[in-house]
């Protein structure tokens, strides 16, 4: 019996002229961006001695000062009041921006990339920057705050649900546009059941992104526990700082492990 | 055999479906070519065929699913081709489909499922869940869950059912619908034999009994066979058969079955 000839198959394709430019460029520019930017060795080793020294940072960070702990405790309950009005507000306008901008659901070519253009603008500007408008707009505050988190997570959960609503089944839709189902018909009937685990999932996610993103917008100005942080720092009060620190670890913590056993739960 | 239209007593049934030239093509491909047929009311046709026959192409253009190159079409009085979008609608509202897939929403239960055939006749939330429907069409979706013998799964999740109580609940919302006529496609594709054979069973049955038109598409010979009055073959896009089902022979079927490309 003798063996079929087979072709010799190479292991690796040697790669073009161009993909060989692209990547020379490429690791080009990160060594670039290394030198130009990143920190040198005798920097960092003075950093590591200035954060722990005798006198340094670490040291007069300990013992935690808990004097202001009632202050701080107002504080972070008002960073999570924000997180969470500003993510419901979002999540809860989300929904008909992302149906717009959802393909095979919007009603027209136009509102379709009007909504996704405007989805954009929403998802690229900075939540920060979008605190300093606000702030300029309604003044300082959570008010602002919390505009800022709701526009965050519009941006972040009208892609998402969007994305989610075109990737269900089609089957289930086409059998109701088949018996002649309007269109709110198809969506709440077939898309939105099935997309409702995606829903949650990054509704959950957009919480936990807003709890930490709302410690960093207090820091502007727009409430919330970050402007304790920023005074604590100021003052170079680092016993407090680490106060406030440990209490937005344990939010946040409480936070992803809360929404982690809704999503077991419930999805 | 191409006697279609049936004496029934003194009057002669008129058909619920008449096509004329009907032609399909996707891009270069002729699928169907120059379909003529026509389909008296409360009969039972089965479609025949081998893969890329035509015969899926050819149920989803009679409610446009697919839109027709050419020819014309008449379902139920109206010009099927020549319709605007709302009255295709009020049109689609009147004839049940059954596919291949069960196509229902796996997250919700049978009755929310079956509920959803109230939306060829009324829109708004009550037709979207069950907790939101009114008395009567909870009634009514039971007696059709009852009617295909599922009204003890009524608050399961679909995904928990099998194929065969899947394709029974896609089943009951097509009686929901309270549709005239049903068009069904390979309903038995993705069930064992079996289950194949309940379902054929079931919608042949249960169309009997309303008086409904079915037209059915089926690769099992014997169901094609057993649940129909008149037996269509497609070949190549073209009617090649066409005769009852009470005189064919096997023998003549069987090449509708062969996979022409394979």
């Amino acid at each position: 019996m003798t063996r079929a000839a087979t072709p010799a198959v190479r292991r690796f394709e040697s790669p073009g002229i161009f993909a060989f430019m692209v990547w020379a460029l490429v690791i080009a520019f990160i060594a670039w961006s290394f030198a130009e930017t990143g920190p040198s060795l005798e920097r960092l080793m003075r950093g590591a001695n200035r954060l722990i020294a005798p006198d340094g940072m670490l040291a007069r960070m300990f013992p935690p000062e808990i004097s202001r702990l009632p202050q701080v405790l107002r504080s972070l309950l008002e960073t999570f009041q924000m997180a969470t009005a500003g993510t419901m507000l979002g999540i809860v306008l989300s929904f008909p921006l992302a149906i717009l901008a959802a393909e095979g659901l919007s009603p027209n070519r136009i509102l379709r990339g009007l909504s996704r253009g405007l989805i954009a603008v929403f998802r690229t500007v900075p939540d920060l920057v979008w605190a300093i408008i606000f702030i300029i707009t309604v003044g300082l505050g959570p008010a602002a705050g919390v505009l800022a988190i709701m526009v965050d997570t519009m941006g972040f959960a009208g892609r998402f649900f969007a994305e989610a609503m075109e990737e269900t089944d089609k089957g289930p839709r086409e059998a109701l546009s088949a018996i002649g189902a309007t269109r709110p018909g198809l969506i709440f009937s077939a898309v939105v059941p099935q997309a409702l685990p995606a829903f949650t999932a990054t509704t959950l996610f957009c919480l936990e992104k807003a709890v930490r993103g709302s410690v960093v917008l207090g820091l502007v100005g727009a409430g919330g526990i970050g402007i304790e942080l920023k005074t604590a720092f100021d003052l170079f009060d680092y016993d407090q700082a680490l106060t406030v620190i440990i209490a937005i670890f344990i939010l946040v913590i409480a936070v992803e492990q809360l929404s982690g056993w809704i999503r077991r739960e419930i999805i | 055999m191409q006697m279609r239209l049936i004496e029934d007593g003194a009057a002669i049934a008129a058909p619920v479906l008449r096509l004329t030239e009907l032609c399909k093509n996707f891009g270069e491909r002729q699928i169907l070519k120059n379909i003529k047929l026509e389909v008296i009311g409360g009969s039972a046709v089965a479609l025949i065929g081998a893969n890329g026959a035509g015969k899926s192409t050819l149920l989803r253009s009679l409610v446009r699913l697919v839109e027709p190159t050419s020819g014309k079409i008449e379902l139920l009085g109206k010009d099927v081709t020549a319709l605007a979008e709302r009255d295709l609608v009020r049109l689609r509202s009147r004839v049940g489909v059954v596919f291949q897939k069960h196509n229902l929403v796996s997250r919700l239960s049978a009755l929310t499922n079956v509920l959803h055939g109230v939306q060829s006749r009324s829109n708004g939330p009550q037709s979207w869940l069950q907790c939101l429907a009114s008395r009567s069409d909870r009634d009514e979706a039971m007696r059709c869950l009852a009617a295909v013998g599922m009204q003890n799964v009524a608050l399961q999740r679909v995904d928990s059912l099998s194929g065969g109580q899947s394709q029974r609940v896609a089943i009951a919302r097509m009686l929901m619908q309270r549709p005239e006529m049903v068009l069904a496609d390979e309903p038995d594709a993705s069930l064992d034999p079996q289950s194949g054979e309940e379902i054929m069973n079931l919608l042949y049955k249960l169309t009997k009994e309303k008086k409904l038109t079915l037209i059915v598409s089926s690769h099992r010979l014997e169901h094609t066979q057993h649940f129909s009055d008149r037996i269509i073959g497609l070949a190549d896009g073209r009617i090649t058969l066409d005769q009852p089902s009470a005189t064919s022979s096997s023998k003549n079927l069987r090449s509708f079955f062969i996979d022409r490309a394979a």
